[in-house]
């Protein structure tokens, strides 16, 4: 118990944290209901988003490193363990047993890109890193020879689902006389990761590490002059936010059951800092809520053909063609209305205030 | 044939286009320090309209020298390229001068994922083949070859960027950009109207970029609604390569970027002893970025920023 009153924090109201639990915990039958089965595996797929966002948010949102190869971490989780669990080496590892060893990993490489860029700043860290990622994706696209390591632009296939006590999440399960889907039980699995991953994210935030982070972003110089090792605390932003991409990735390998060094390009890296600058940079609630969005938005907007049938009559423009057209759009507007992201964190709304006025 | 010679050429004529592209880069970047990642975008446009202009007027007067057709295409696609990169500074950009550094670099995404889509709409999915228009000249030069299209792109780069060095050191806009680039605020108080001039950059980097779309396009034969990002991506790394906002670090880096590449396909194989093949080029061009930037951070010719008190 602390003496210091805790400011701008009311009490946690548990109506309303139950409130929200149950309908995390009813969402996946809602939206089977509503939308069907296709969507609960796209919720799924939003919940790894939210773990990359939160991991380059940590990079980006709040040690300011600009980090456009954070894919190449992903990447090295989903290929471990593809490698581990999975007929290509005839390898069959637990999930629980490859989880840490992709993380670790990830993090290994994370101070690894972190290492040689230490003395660089902004756009130059972003080529460099962009470099990074780029040369991991080339290098999974032909290390297939001379020895075969990751079976090259082909991918790695046939990748075991996860199993938890021997429950394995890609079939039907029966509790209490309820089935669950595949993708209902991998999306408690992902949710309690994700939940996990928050609950990191959010101690962290306040910690000195937290707070360590964010001085070296709004100023490196000052940050050193104040005593922050500002050396190992950047290794530090790397290797965690690495750390969380190699876990999604590993989820992403074991939740797909095929990996391709297709997934992995510089694309996704882009967009995943779409998510974090788009939701609201450096504040949790925003990365989260941007990530949800950036997932399901594309999805969603496949449906455009029948908003044009009942436009005009008939499709005129194919909605496959045209949702990334619109999805452009839709970052430009967002930017332009809400620059500094749509949930943004009372420091940066205020920061901008300040510079606009 | 001589393999170096060659290899020499080819990164030479690779280099200079990367080192056009570059330009538009780094003039964005060293006035607004903002990648303008639409850029790459602009170059595709700049290649698209220029084939469907080329591929229009072969087939109206098909008895036309293939120079003059080519000009005709530069002709159409150079005030396209430059509308484009005004509406977009205008659009994407400017309302967001004050923002927080990365808001103008997601609306610099979002505009280049539009671009890339219209471009699909317009033109389909497939690689558009160049028209046969082009001279088809191969000259022998010591044992190497080299051909029409190569040297008139060697030529024509090499002109423009003395055309905008002399540009930009001795005329008036070129004073007023080179004081935007030092202090926007400073710069106004001077007289400098730096609306105008930010326009001007942004014109003359998407003409830059017009030209850039044409050269490429023509070398390869083929153009891709697709063929921007990595075009724009390279030409990217080159201008940070030489040191970003920078002209003459935009060239060098260019030309740097293009004869590493090629000299990556052609001897990577030789110096890992075959272990890895001519598809590590880019891990190659990579690796020097990285290892270059490593020991000098700032790029090749970039000077080191003063840090903020």
């Amino acid at each position: 118990m602390s003496s210091v009153p805790k400011l701008n924090k009311t009490q946690p109201r548990w109506f309303v944290f139950g409130l929200l639990a149950l309908g995390l915990a009813l969402l996946p039958f809602l939206v089977d209901a509503g939308l069907g089965r296709s969507w609960v595996r796209l919720l799924d797929l939003a919940l790894l988003y939210v773990i990359l966002a939160l991991g380059l948010n940590i990079v980006v949102g709040y040690a300011g490193l600009l980090d456009l190869g954070y894919v190449a971490f992903y990447a090295l989780g989903a290929y471990v363990y593809a490698w581990l669990a999975s007929p290509h080496f005839g390898l069959h590892l637990p999930f629980w047993a490859i989880l840490p060893l992709g993380a670790a990993l990830a993090a290994l490489f994370g101070v690894l890109l972190g290492a040689p860029t230490l003395r660089l700043r902004g756009d130059y860290l972003a080529i460099v890193t962009l470099g990074f990622g780029e040369i991991i994706r080339i290098f999974m696209n032909n290390l297939n020879a001379p020895v075969n390591i990751t079976n090259g632009p082909q991918g790695i296939n046939l990748i075991d689902p996860v199993r938890l006590g021997g429950v394995s999440l890609s079939q039907p399960q029966t509790f209490f006389g309820y089935t669950f889907s595949g993708a209902h039980l991998t999306y408690y699995l992902f949710l309690l990761l994700v939940l996990a991953v928050i609950f990191i994210s959010m101690r962290l935030e306040n910690s000195r590490i937290g707070r360590a982070w964010v001085a070296i972003r709004e100023d490196e110089i000052a940050a050193a002059a104040t005593g922050i090792n500002t050396r190992n605390l950047k290794l530090l932003a790397f290797a965690m936010g690495a750390v969380f991409g190699g876990l999604a990735g590993s989820l992403f390998a074991s939740f797909q059951g095929f990996i391709s060094p297709e997934s992995f390009n510089l694309m996704e890296s882009i967009m995943i800092l779409c998510m974090i600058v788009l939701g609201g940079m450096g504040h949790i609630p925003g990365v989260i809520f941007g990530a949800l969005l950036l997932t399901l938005l594309p999805e969603a907007l496949r449906y455009t053909g029948d908003w044009q049938r009942s436009l005009f009559g008939q499709v005129v423009i194919d909605p496959a063609d045209l949702r990334m057209l619109l999805f452009g759009v839709a970052l430009v507007a967002v930017m332009l209305y809400r620059p500094a992201g749509l949930i943004p964190s009372a420091r940066r709304r205020r920061e901008f205030a300040e510079a606009k006025g | 044939m001589d393999i170096f010679l060659q290899q020499l050429i080819n990164g030479l004529v690779l280099g200079s286009v990367y080192a056009l592209v570059a330009l538009g880069y780094t003039m964005v970047y060293g006035i607004l320090e903002l990648i303008n990642f639409a850029h790459g975008e602009i170059t595709m446009m700049g290649a698209m309209v220029a084939l469907a202009a080329i591929g229009a007027l072969a087939l109206a007067a098909p008895g036309l020298p293939g120079v003059l057709v080519l000009g005709a295409g530069l002709v159409v696609a150079i005030p396209v390229c430059v509308a484009l990169g005004l509406l977009i500074e205008r659009v994407a950009y400017r309302p967001l001068r004050h923002a927080p550094r990365l808001a103008p670099l997601i609306t610099a995404i979002g505009v280049s994922i539009i671009l890339q889509n219209v471009a699909m709409l317009i033109w389909g999915k497939q690689y558009i083949p160049f028209p046969a228009v082009l001279p088809q000249g191969r000259h022998a030069l010591f044992g190497a070859n080299i051909t029409d299209v190569q040297i008139a792109i060697l030529l024509l780069t090499m002109g423009i960027m003395l055309l905008l060095i002399l540009m930009v050191q001795k005329t008036r806009l070129g004073r007023a950009m080179r004081a935007t680039a030092q202090s926007r605020q400073v710069a106004s108080l001077m007289g400098v109207d730096v609306n105008r001039v930010i326009a001007a950059t942004f014109v003359i980097g998407s003409a830059l970029a017009a030209v850039a779309g044409v050269m490429v396009s023509a070398y390869y034969g083929l153009a891709h609604y697709y063929m921007g990002f990595l075009l724009g991506l390279k030409a990217f790394s080159a201008a940070v390569l030489g040191g970003i906002g920078n002209l003459g670090g935009a060239m060098l880096g260019g030309l740097l970027l293009g004869l590493i590449e090629s000299f990556g396909a052609g001897y990577i194989g030789d110096l890992t002893g075959g272990f890895l093949g001519s598809h590590y080029q880019d891990v190659f061009a990579f690796f020097v970025l990285i290892a270059v930037l490593v020991f000098r951070p700032c790029g090749l010719l970039g000077t080191r920023v003063v840090e903020r008190a």
